[in-house]
């Protein structure tokens, strides 16, 4: 059985054609309605065959001019969308290209700067360090900067006027008795505070502020920053202590540096050690002091030497900083000048 | 303290190698400084005797020299030292001498006459660190041969040490030569002493009035004594640790002190015939070998002759100027004494008078070591008195005070919690006997008997610390602590660092000036003065006062910036301030404080709503608490309740007419104790309300009196339940609107909590905040 003809493809045909030759001619979203409501608009050429299938009694061949007329009704429609969207992007084309700027003048423009701030040189080491030993299983301890003479002195094993106390050129606060008050000489206080007020185990660092009485030269400043670390707990010995400083250096500098000890003298520990890091090239910096808390030290802060031991170390956050950005005068960290400020971001 | 490598070699069989003992040395504990090579023959220079010297009219601070090196040649010389005449024998460096110093002699002279050479001068010639012109050899001295070999000058090696306090020991070469001795395991022969018999007994009276503070005094009578120069190597050593060679006998006494960390003093016998150690009365002047007249308290200590009663030396310090040895003298009373370390050491710091002796009396001498220093000194100056005799009859006067050998139980397992290494007692000997150590095993450890040069080791500890210094630091490994502490930042310094990276993100600057203020400096910037701290002892009275706010600081940045024309001046520093406190310390606080030059108020505030958003914080706007320093109409403070936790605002345009600052500065200080140390709650989670929401504008006309504020609490208040949020979008002043009042344009965003917010409701908020307005003085604009 072949198709039943339809009487309608001739007029359906050259509907399309119509249509379709409008919309590719449609210069713009107007004019592509219009076409296309031309012809399926409800007085569009479509509508009218539409309408005339009820007059068509033949099941069959009212169904194949129906199929007809909705293929047709795709057709156009599908045309009209193509030109729609090629109709959009010629106008996205053209307002883009108003729409044109110089990027690096908007870069180099003033208000475009974005430029944080920076944080000073010695806050940066601090933190740097910090995170260091926070890795190596460490809290942070902080204290006052005024401290008292016990905290400062005579709790470190430096009862008054003892002879070690001439290795630090202290500075006074005015208060009575005159001596009792002191701007801290070295962190060491709060080793002290932490001992009195924390429940060993104890795995601390103490950065901070210290005060010398020292004309300020390339390499002092009365005002300058020490970090210490205070490990006490059962059991630790010299090896603990060599092989914290070794993790330091490694955690620190790289895993190419390594660390000695050598003997020296601190009032407050015993054994007492200075400790170098040796960089990859061979050469060595002198870095800190160190040793085992003195038994004296742990009993004037409350703890039994019989019970407890630990090491305690320190050295200064400045030269950190002063090494690794290759400062020549240290006095230029604390000139405060934003010249100087703005090279390190 | 130097030491030299001479010296060490004739107390034990060291090594040769300077590096290989200053490596030991440093393993040791005595950390070196320096390594020097003195006394090495410098090529091309050769002894010359002055033939004549003649000056030129146009040079009048050199002399021509015409010198004769024994060839028969003469060769003319110019000369810049004063100290030559015609017929001495001086050092000729000949043209093409490398000096020590690098530096090429040459034919170049002055006024166009040539130099055939270089006379030269002690240092120079690397001899000596100090001199007052050409070396001047002996009138026999052959001419044309090294300067070096015609004085016997020793190829030597200067080891600078920095002693540290526990090694008193050290502060002669013995001690160093002991423990490097120990460290390689060879034998300590100590110095060479002279065992001559002793001449007939000569006994010198001695009483002690102040035993307290000395503990051992002795005289030893020396006779036939003759004083002439030193033997050239005593000089030679001498300089090189940095002693001018004086005579025979103060060269034997200074070198004995070096050798043996041994103070001693030769006195005339004939001027001092016995000795009283006794305090000075307060007030008493006495005249020190420099000349200086000494005004004493009551707690310096005098050696006096006994026959008059005259001090004749500040004891352990300096003697005194009437008592030397002179050209005369004859016969000596050679003292060695031990005393009190810390009252010489009080004594020192009083008079402000160091002295090679003091440095070793400070620290702790051994006062069983006169025997081998009274010895030692006889075979130093028998060298150019052969004659001289040691009499018998010493006097050796001692008390409770003089120090006895302390014995010190050491136990293993001590050891062990110190150093993880367990050494029994033979264990612990083999380390301490060859540093002087007694060493009785006991099942526990060791008894352990300490040296009299040992002062520093008084307790367990100290021994312990020997015991690692000499099985080595290396050897006792490295290991790491298994803590059961986890590492973190507490709360507090999470919040701080946040507030770091806050204000860099704002574009801010950090810096540190000094917390030191000059006295005024506060108060200048308006700033109260009363609850300042002082410095006791400061470098300068301008950094005498400890800050109690951190803005003379940062203004003084400002300004310095401002002044080199930097054009984005935004800083803050957190830091302590320090005003007094009821008790000894202060009421130390960590502050922020934020300056940015040509900026307003409202800069200010936007960095204060910046650092509340990040901290979770807040506080009142207080305009009406004008704070101290501030502008006295574009500054508030912040508030809690009756504290102020901070300021915020412009600087008072006075204090920065005065600080010579221009335009404005925007401020914020805020104390951290506060905010730093809360930890807001975690936040609960709501849910969003998706209903549909509405924005309504309203514009009221407002008084200036009016705080916006005010306004807006009214309205928020009169919103009730549907506000979402309320913004102020817009101030107007000018037409329209009445001089002395503003209009003020909120958008508040309505939402019913549950439903559709209708139009009703809607105009319901509309009326009430209209009326809201009225009760705070606002009227809705139409």
């Amino acid at each position: 059985m072949s198709a039943p003809s339809n009487p309608f493809q001739a007029e359906i045909e050259s509907a399309v054609e119509l249509a379709l030759a409008g919309i590719s001619g449609a210069s713009s979203a107007d004019e592509l309605r219009a076409v296309v409501n031309q012809v399926t608009g409800k007085k569009g050429a479509l509508s009218s065959v539409k309408s005339s299938l009820g007059r068509i009694e033949d099941v069959e061949a009212r169904k194949t001019v129906g199929q007809a007329v909705n293929e047709a009704l795709s057709r156009v429609q599908e045309s009209a969308d193509r030109r729609s969207a090629e109709l959009k992007r010629a106008t996205f084309a053209a307002s883009i290209e108003a729409d044109r700027v110089d990027m690096t003048e908007l870069l180099l423009a003033p208000t475009s700067s974005g430029r944080r701030g920076r944080m000073h040189l010695v806050t940066q080491a601090t933190e740097r360090l910090e995170d260091v030993f926070i890795g190596l299983g460490f809290q942070i301890a902080e204290g006052p900067e005024v401290e008292t003479d016990f905290h400062n002195f005579e709790a470190l094993n430096m009862p008054p006027s003892h002879p070690a106390r001439s290795m630090w050129d202290t500075l006074f606060v005015d208060a009575d008795p005159q001596g009792s008050v002191v701007l801290r000489t070295h962190t060491s206080p709060v080793q002290i505070r932490v001992m009195q007020e924390w429940e060993p185990p104890i795995y601390a660092v103490m950065p901070g502020r210290v005060f010398r009485k020292e004309t300020p030269d390339a390499t002092h400043m009365p005002v300058f920053h020490q970090i210490e670390g205070l490990v006490i707990d059962r059991n630790i010995t010299f090896a603990d202590l060599a092989g914290t400083i070794e993790s330091f250096t490694k955690a620190f500098f790289g895993p190419g540096f390594t660390s000695r000890l050598r003997p020296s003298y601190f009032p407050f520990t015993e054994p007492s050690a200075e400790f170098d890091i040796r960089r990859p090239d061979g050469s060595w910096i002198e870095l800190g002091g160190c040793g085992m808390v003195h038994p004296r030290v742990l009993t004037a802060a409350g703890l039994d030497p019989e019970e407890w031991s630990g090491f305690a170390f320190g050295f200064g956050i400045d030269r950190m900083a002063k090494e690794r950005h290759g400062i020549e005068d240290i006095r230029e960290m604390y000139s405060n000048d934003v010249r100087f400020v703005e090279q390190f971001s | 303290m130097k030491v030299l490598l001479s010296i060490l070699r004739e107390m034990a069989d060291l090594p040769a190698d300077p590096e290989i003992l200053a490596t030991a040395m440093n393993t040791l504990g005595m950390a070196v400084e320096s390594v020097d090579v003195v006394g090495t023959p410098v090529n091309g220079v050769v002894t010359a005797r002055i033939v004549r010297t003649e000056k030129h009219p146009d040079a009048a601070k050199v002399t021509r020299c015409w010198v004769d090196a024994g060839d028969g040649e003469e060769r003319h010389v110019w000369c810049g030292a004063t100290n030559m005449g015609p017929g001495d024998i001086v050092p000729l460096a000949t043209l093409g001498t490398v000096m020590p110093d690098g530096r090429e002699i040459s034919r170049r002279g002055i006024l166009g006459i040539d130099s055939e050479g270089m006379l030269c001068s002690p240092v120079e010639l690397g001899i000596a660190e100090e001199a007052a012109g050409l070396l001047i050899l002996p009138p026999d001295t052959k001419l044309g041969i090294s300067p070096f070999d015609a004085l016997g000058i020793e190829h030597d090696v200067v080891f600078d040490l920095d002693l540290t306090r526990n090694r008193p020991d050290c502060w002669g070469h013995l001690g160093v030569a002991r423990d490097l001795a120990a460290h390689f395991g060879v034998a300590l022969t100590g110095p060479r002493l002279d065992v001559a018999p002793l001449g007939p007994e000569k006994s010198v009276p001695v009483s002690i009035s102040a035993p307290d503070r000395c503990g051992m005094f002795s005289v030893t009578v020396i006779s036939n004594v003759t004083v002439v120069p030193s033997p050239q190597w005593v000089a030679n050593r001498l300089s090189h640790l940095g002693m001018r060679p004086i005579s025979n006998v103060v060269d034997a006494s200074n070198l004995v002190m070096m050798e043996l960390n041994q103070p001693n003093h030769a006195y005339d016998h004939a001027v001092v015939s016995g000795f009283d150690v006794r305090l000075a009365a307060e007030g008493e002047v006495h005249r020190t070998l420099d000349g200086v007249d000494r005004r004493l308290s009551a707690d310096d200590l005098l050696i006096c002759n006994g026959g008059d009663g005259r001090a004749v030396g500040l004891a352990g310090i300096m003697g005194g100027l009437e008592s030397e040895v002179t050209a005369s003298t004859s016969e000596l009373a050679l003292e060695v004494a031990w005393f009190e370390p810390d009252p010489i050491r009080f004594s020192v710091n009083r008079h402000n008078l160091r002295s090679e002796a003091s440095v070793r009396f400070e620290r702790g001498v051994d006062p069983r070591g006169v025997e081998t220093a009274v010895r030692r000194f006889f075979a130093i100056l028998r060298e150019t008195c052969p004659d001289a005799v040691l009499h018998a009859g010493a006097t050796r006067v001692s008390n409770e005070f003089e120090p006895v050998e302390r014995v010190i139980e050491v136990r293993t397992a001590r050891v062990a919690r110190s150093l993880g290494i367990s050494p029994d007692g033979g264990r612990m000997r083999e380390l301490l006997a060859p540093i002087g150590f007694g060493v009785e095993p006991m099942p526990s450890g060791a008894r352990v008997t300490v040296p009299t040069w040992r002062p520093d080791c008084a307790e367990e500890i100290d021994v312990i610390e020997e015991i690692a210094r000499h099985h080595g630091y290396d050897a006792l490994g490295k290991s790491v602590p298994k803590s059961a502490v986890h590492g973190r930042l507490s709360t507090m310094q999470q919040r701080r660092r946040m507030l770091r990276r806050v204000l860099v993100g704002l574009g801010l600057d950090e810096v540190m000036p000094m917390p030191f203020l000059a006295p005024g400096e506060m108060s200048g910037l308006g700033l109260p003065e009363d609850d300042v701290l002082l410095i006791a002892n400061p470098l300068v009275a301008e950094e005498s006062v400890l800050r109690t706010s951190l803005r003379p600081g940062l203004l003084k940045a400002l300004r310095y910036n401002q002044s080199h024309r930097a054009t984005r001046i935004g800083l803050w520093e957190i830091g302590h301030v320090y005003p007094k406190g009821k008790d000894a310390l202060p009421d130390e606080t960590e502050q922020l404080g934020v300056v940015v030059a040509g900026a307003t108020a409202e800069t200010a505030l936007a960095q204060w709503n910046a650092v509340c958003d990040a901290l979770g914080i807040g506080a009142n706007l207080e305009q009406s608490r004008v704070p101290d320093g501030l502008h006295p109409t574009r500054s508030a403070s912040l508030t809690r309740g009756k504290k102020v936790v901070g300021v915020v605002g412009e600087v008072d345009p006075v204090v920065l007419d005065s600080l010579g600052i221009e335009g404005r500065v925007s401020i914020l200080e805020i104390d951290l104790t506060v905010v730093l140390n809360e930890e807001p709650k975690p936040v609960q989670a709501r849910e969003i309300n998706r209903h549909p929401s509405s924005d309504i504008d309203l514009a009221f006309v407002v008084n200036d009196s009016v705080p916006a504020q005010t306004l807006q609490r009214a309205l928020r208040q009169a919103a009730g339940k549907r506000l979402v949020s309320i913004e102020l979008f817009d101030v107007y002043r000018g037409k329209g609107v009445a001089d002395g009042a503003r209009s003020l344009a909120f958008r508040l965003r309505l939402q019913e909590p549950s439903g559709t917010l209708t139009d009703a409701a809607i105009a319901e908020v509309q009326q009430a905040c209209a009326a809201a307005g009225v009760k705070v003085g606002a009227e809705l604009r139409a």
